[in-house]
């Protein structure tokens, strides 16, 4: 069986977002760019999956966007996939998520991938669409969010874990499929620096729309979301503080939040 | 396309998640824009109590998808029943909850109903023209951004749990039933089981108030005091990664980038600085309370209401105040 995993690089969390002067999009320069934080998850989880079983064949890594997002590939073959897709064309910057999921299923429809496996959202955007729109255009099942998988001795299916609100759903699922992984499902090595070495004779395939059939009549037929007006969170206003002995401080804040927020 | 406005409403044992319920407001104020009706429609097997309470919060159209295949939530059949549903309303938007199950179905269904969606939104505005115009949180809650539809195409948006409150008021809504039509392959998936984690208490994803406490409840058992206010308050608790990673709460609990992301409308930060990383995950609170006995912790340049002191004499102080209010 082969598997994909898609990555994404994104600004690294503890980045100060700042906002560009026209507010059409965050100040991007000198912003240290990662490999999603989610699919860290998925990387290692098909990375072992590969190590552990004699029939996963291969892994491979695939990533929309600029030249630069090339490092977060590298990222990946250095933790153990084989191979990478980039695709990288002025084309893909403007699509939105469910195009986006249009351009990936129309690029790797024909490459015979039992399981697709990807974070469960990136966290700048933080939209969380692309799995589950990517399983749909495959016409295949998929479990969000899942922070447990055990594929069946006989690599047809698997059973997965996922969070919901207090329990968590336990679900069966028919390969091929797609799973997004949530924080907790393997957490990734640190890619050793023999490995990055290694990592940069992996062969890696760039695709431009050109090379991606269907790309145009595909992406045309959803989507189309624009983002425009960035803006800072609401300011809160100034925080009160509380002063006295235990008993007052509890008192004056008990008060405040039934009669000032109304939240009690 | 109609004018209508289609709200999932997601329930789970023929109870309603409070989340679907908000979401009727701006359905409302959308249907008063287009000059459409509200529709709500549920997927499941027994729905008679959750319709009930749909029907309460008044709105015009309920259809109702019930057959004991839907029993559990299970993606496949509830995106095809949910598609079917689409098909016959056509409406112009449709709304969903932010949950667990809105942010697993909601991309699936626009896929499938070549729509165009955008995930999490705590505003909606629509032009005279009809384009939606949503605005959403993105980086961790350190911006927000507007997103506009295309204007062709079927429109679908989730909210964000407490973004709107739920309306009252309504009753007598016309009904509707439509049959569930299993799609060849609808079985690939399975919901085995549901298992519970933590018992009767709250989850802090469920919870409209969270107690949570650090690394400086210093031990398990100190976190009595926060699950006896938390029981005054019917909140959830929570924790910072220290106090996880120092194994005093489970790390279900865990709120921040790496734990969950928890957006109540009342959240009590107790003995947590309030690094980066914990802020992540509960800066989308609606009112924030800290209590620390360092008067210059971070978490008090976020906090609407901050108590310096010591958490061990302010806490078991609020929760006495809290029962001396409820009587
Ligand atoms: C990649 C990464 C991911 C992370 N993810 C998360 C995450 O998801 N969630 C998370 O929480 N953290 C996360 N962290 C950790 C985070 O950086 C902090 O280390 C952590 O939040 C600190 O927890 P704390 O506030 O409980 O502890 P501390 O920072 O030690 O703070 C304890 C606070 O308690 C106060 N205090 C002490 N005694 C008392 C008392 N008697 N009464 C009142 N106040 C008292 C102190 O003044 C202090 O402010 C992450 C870190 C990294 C690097
Ligand atoms: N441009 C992209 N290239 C590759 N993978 C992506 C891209 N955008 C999103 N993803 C993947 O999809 C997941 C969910 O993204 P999103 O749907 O945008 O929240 C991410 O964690 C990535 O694994």
């Amino acid at each position: 069986m082969r598997v994909l995993v898609v990555v994404r690089q994104v600004p690294d969390s503890t980045t100060a977002i700042k906002i560009r002067p026209d507010g059409q999009d965050i100040d991007r320069t000198g912003v240290k760019m990662v490999v999603n934080p989610f699919d860290e998850f998925a990387i290692e989880q098909a990375v072992q999956l590969r190590e552990k079983r004699k029939d996963v064949e291969s892994v491979t890594a695939l990533i929309v966007g600029p030249a630069q997002a090339a490092e977060a590939l590298r990222t990946a073959l250095a933790v153990g996939a084989d191979d990478g897709i980039h695709l990288e064309d002025p084309a893909f910057d403007k699509l939105d998520e469910l195009q986006t999921a249009a351009l990936i299923a129309a690029a790797v429809k024909a490459g015979g991938y039992a399981l697709v496996v990807l974070g469960k959202q990136e966290i700048d955007l933080d939209s969380g669409q692309l799995g589950p729109a990517l399983a749909e255009l495959l016409d295949v099942p998929h479990v969000g969010a899942a922070v447990k998988l055990m594929l069946a001795d006989d690599g047809k299916s698997f059973t997965a874990h996922r969070r919901i609100e207090g329990a968590e759903e336990i679900v069966e699922v028919v390969l091929p499929a797609v799973v997004t992984c949530d924080k907790g499902l393997c957490e990734m090595r640190y890619p050793s620096l023999p490995n990055l070495m290694k990592a940069k004779k992996k062969p890696v395939k760039v695709l431009k729309a050109a090379d991606v059939s269907g790309f145009a009549e595909t992406v045309g037929a959803l989507g189309g979301t624009t983002l425009h007006t960035f803006q800072p969170p609401p300011e809160r206003p100034p925080g009160k503080m509380l002063d006295g002995e235990p008993e007052q401080a509890a008192q004056a804040l008990v008060q405040l939040l039934r009669e000032e927020a109304k939240v009690i | 396309m109609t004018n209508d406005i289609l709200l999932f409403v997601e329930q789970r044992n023929d109870q309603v998640h409070p989340a679907a319920l908000q979401a009727v407001t701006p359905a409302k104020a959308l249907a008063a824009k287009t000059g459409g009706q509200v529709v709500a429609c549920l997927i499941g097997d027994k729905l008679d109590a959750a319709v009930a309470a749909v029907d309460q919060m008044g709105v015009d159209r309920i259809v109702t998808v019930s057959d004991g295949a839907l029993a559990l939530y299970s993606v496949l059949r509830y995106r095809a029943a949910l598609a079917e549903v689409l098909a016959k309303v056509q409406p112009r938007v449709m709304l969903l909850a932010a949950t667990f199950m809105g942010r697993d179905l909601g991309p699936r269904v626009a896929a499938r109903c070549q729509a165009a969606l955008a995930t999490d939104v705590v505003e909606l505005s629509m032009a005279d023209d009809g384009t939606l115009d949503v605005r959403r949180p993105v980086y961790n809650g350190k911006a927000f951004c507007h997103v506009r539809f295309p204007k062709d195409r079927l429109a679908i948006a989730s909210v964000r749990p407490n973004a709107f409150a739920a309306p009252s008021g309504g009753g007598g809504a016309a009904r509707e039933t439509l049959a569930y039509a299993p799609a060849a392959g609808d079985e690939r998936v399975t919901v085995k089981e549901i298992a519970k984690a933590g018992g009767a208490i709250k989850d802090v994803t469920e919870a409209d108030i969270i107690v949570s406490g650090g690394r400086a409840l210093k031990n398990e058992d100190n976190f009595k005091i926060l699950f006896e206010l938390a029981s005054e308050l019917d909140a959830a608790v929570g924790a910072s990664r220290a106090a996880c990673d120092a194994g005093y709460q489970p790390h279900s609990r865990q709120v921040g980038l790496t734990g969950k992301t928890v957006t109540p409308r009342l959240y009590i930060a107790c003995g947590i600085s309030g690094a980066i990383q914990h802020l992540a995950g509960m800066r989308g609170s609606k009112v924030i309370v800290a209590v620390n006995s360092d008067k210059e912790a971070p978490i008090f340049k976020l906090a609407d209401y901050g108590i310096v002191g010591d958490l061990f004499k302010v806490v078991p102080a609020l929760t006495a105040e809290v029962r001396k209010l409820k009587g």
